[in-house]
């Protein structure tokens, strides 16, 4: 569904990606991990074209991103959702008026009501009909991440990424929208799921496909077991949390 | 040993020329594909009225007292040196004619220019380079939403109704501070400052200074979203790029100024 093939991207002399290969099936939830700075964020914003790789090409339902112009490009994107790190809610928007906003905008062919409706239903599938009529500025931040999750998932996307979604958070929360990610997917079993976490319990607990990235390459991609009985030094060094090891920090 | 710091200096020189020469016509290049996109937003739909009149009331509301308090200064103190000057020549009735083509042609729409690119365009700048730093951007073009239509039209449209007659109503305050210094300061007799006003200034002289201040709101409108957009994350990224967008529209007025001038004085524009 999703292909990378030979994806470099390079800041200034710092290769994030070089010749990353990957493969993400529909329908399943997908982690990309790997530990800070291993271009995971990268990865993602190339999913959606906010950012374009130096060489190679990124095909999304067979379509090579590289060959979209920038309104080809916005009109792919309504095929996904995305929750950001800080959730990127609009400060300006009330709760409701933020979960709305993709609706009104990608004019999905929904009266008001029926787009008032939808909000309403995603809101409550994450139970947060109740600050409907806040500001993200009056919200706690795993608030504002579940709200950012209705956002991503008012529209029916079919393919909803997650930037870091537990990144900060304290375990309850984190546990929280773990099984949020599960339960969003297993609503919509068409849905594919991307998530970008460094929080290896989580993926070994949601994920049905992992993928490393080390130096701007996949070293790893396969189901949670796959991962735990992996042989590569830098899967083991990672999976057991050590410093010690052949993994490079900098 | 002393040609080392010379040396040195020279190879900084032309290193920073040779990044000049490559930075420049890439920034003169990038901002006129930003004019192209703005235009061909300027055209799609949907043409955000609510949007537009939201920033028109900011814009209009917010700026209003200061665009009062300014004209009235200026009006006053130009009329001051004005009357001091022509005191000289005993050509102190000539005042209400010469504060009323200076404010209306020059003095209004610089001046305002100036305060409208302080005061509207450092907020419009430190608001969307706020949406930068918080990933807002990312989150409206990963919802297929282009955030120039988005947030760049509305405010452009806005900024070109609202600047112009903000800039009107600083001439008609401008003049009456000039007003009320010449004739409560310098004795200047009523209906001849009225008739040298008149005289001077007819409705061809308004129409030069609105027009100049359509073209200054579009740079304020244009030069302080680009920065917004531009800045880098971080809170030292919105301070930098509301800095940099205030001196470049600044820059900015002062070149169409002098542009717009030699246009109307060359061809009687």
């Amino acid at each position: 569904m999703i292909f990378f093939r030979g994806v470099s991207k390079t800041f200034g002399r710092h290769a994030v990606l070089d010749d990353l290969d990957l493969h993400i099936e529909r329908g399943k939830i997908t982690f990309i991990i790997g530990k800070s700075g291993e271009g995971k964020s990268v990865t993602l914003k190339h999913i959606i074209g906010l950012m374009r790789p130096d060489a190679g090409t990124v095909i999304v339902d067979g379509v090579d991103l590289g060959s979209l112009g920038e309104g080809e490009l916005l009109a792919l994107r309504k095929n996904f959702g995305v929750l950001f790190q800080q959730a990127a809610l609009f400060d300006h928007l009330n709760v409701f008026e933020n979960v709305l906003f993709p609706l009104e905008e990608q004019g999905a062919g929904l009266s008001r009501a029926l787009r008032e409706q939808r909000a309403e239903e995603v809101l409550a599938l994450i139970n947060m009909l109740s600050v409907r009529d806040k500001y993200p500025g009056e919200l706690s931040t795993g608030e504002k991440k579940r709200v950012g999750l209705a956002r991503a998932l008012s529209s029916k996307p079919a393919v909803l990424l997650y930037d870091e979604p537990t990144t900060g958070m304290d375990p309850l929360v984190s546990e929280m929208i773990d099984k949020l990610i599960v339960e969003v997917n297993a609503h919509d079993p068409q849905m594919t799921s991307v998530v970008i976490s460094h929080d290896l319990k989580a993926a070994m607990a949601t994920a049905e496909r992992i993928i490393m990235l080390y130096k701007g390459r996949g070293i790893l991609s396969g189901s949670p077991q796959e991962f735990r009985n992996s042989s590569d030094p830098v899967v083991r060094q990672f999976f057991a949390g050590r410093v010690e090891g052949p993994m490079e920090f900098f | 040993m002393r040609a080392l710091p010379l040396l040195s200096s020279i190879h900084r020189l032309v290193a920073y020329l040779g990044r000049l020469a490559v930075e420049l016509p890439r920034q003169v290049g990038l901002f006129m594909l930003f004019l192209g996109e703005i235009f061909r937003q300027l055209l799609r739909r949907p043409f955000r009225l609510g949007s537009i009149i939201k920033h028109a009331e900011a814009m209009g509301n917010h700026s209003l007292a200061i665009i009062c308090l300014t004209a009235l200064s200026t009006g006053g103190v130009f009329a001051l040196q004005m009357a001091g000057l022509f005191k000289v020549f005993s050509a102190e009735n000539m005042v209400g004619g010469a504060t009323g083509l200076a404010l209306t042609t020059e003095l209004a729409p610089l001046i305002g220019g100036f305060v409208l690119a302080g005061r509207v365009g450092s907020a419009m700048c430190a608001e969307i380079a706020t949406m930068v730093v918080r990933e807002q951007i990312d989150a409206m073009e990963a919802m297929g939403v282009s955030p120039i239509h988005y947030l760049v039209v509305p405010r452009l449209i806005a900024a070109a109704v609202v600047m112009p007659l903000l800039i009107g109503i600083f001439m008609v305050v401008g003049m009456l501070g000039a007003y009320s210094v010449s004739i409560f300061l310098f004795e200047v007799d009523q209906g001849i400052f009225l008739e040298k006003l008149v005289a001077l200034v007819g409705h061809n002289e308004v129409i030069k200074g609105l027009r100049k201040m359509f073209v200054f709101a579009l740079i304020i409108t244009v030069v302080s979203c680009r920065y917004g957009l531009q800045a880098e994350k971080g809170a030292k990224g919105v301070g930098v790029a509301t800095t940099n967008a205030v001196i470049a529209a600044l820059l900015g007025i002062l070149f169409a100024d002098f542009v717009i001038s030699y246009m109307q004085l060359r061809w009687s524009l």
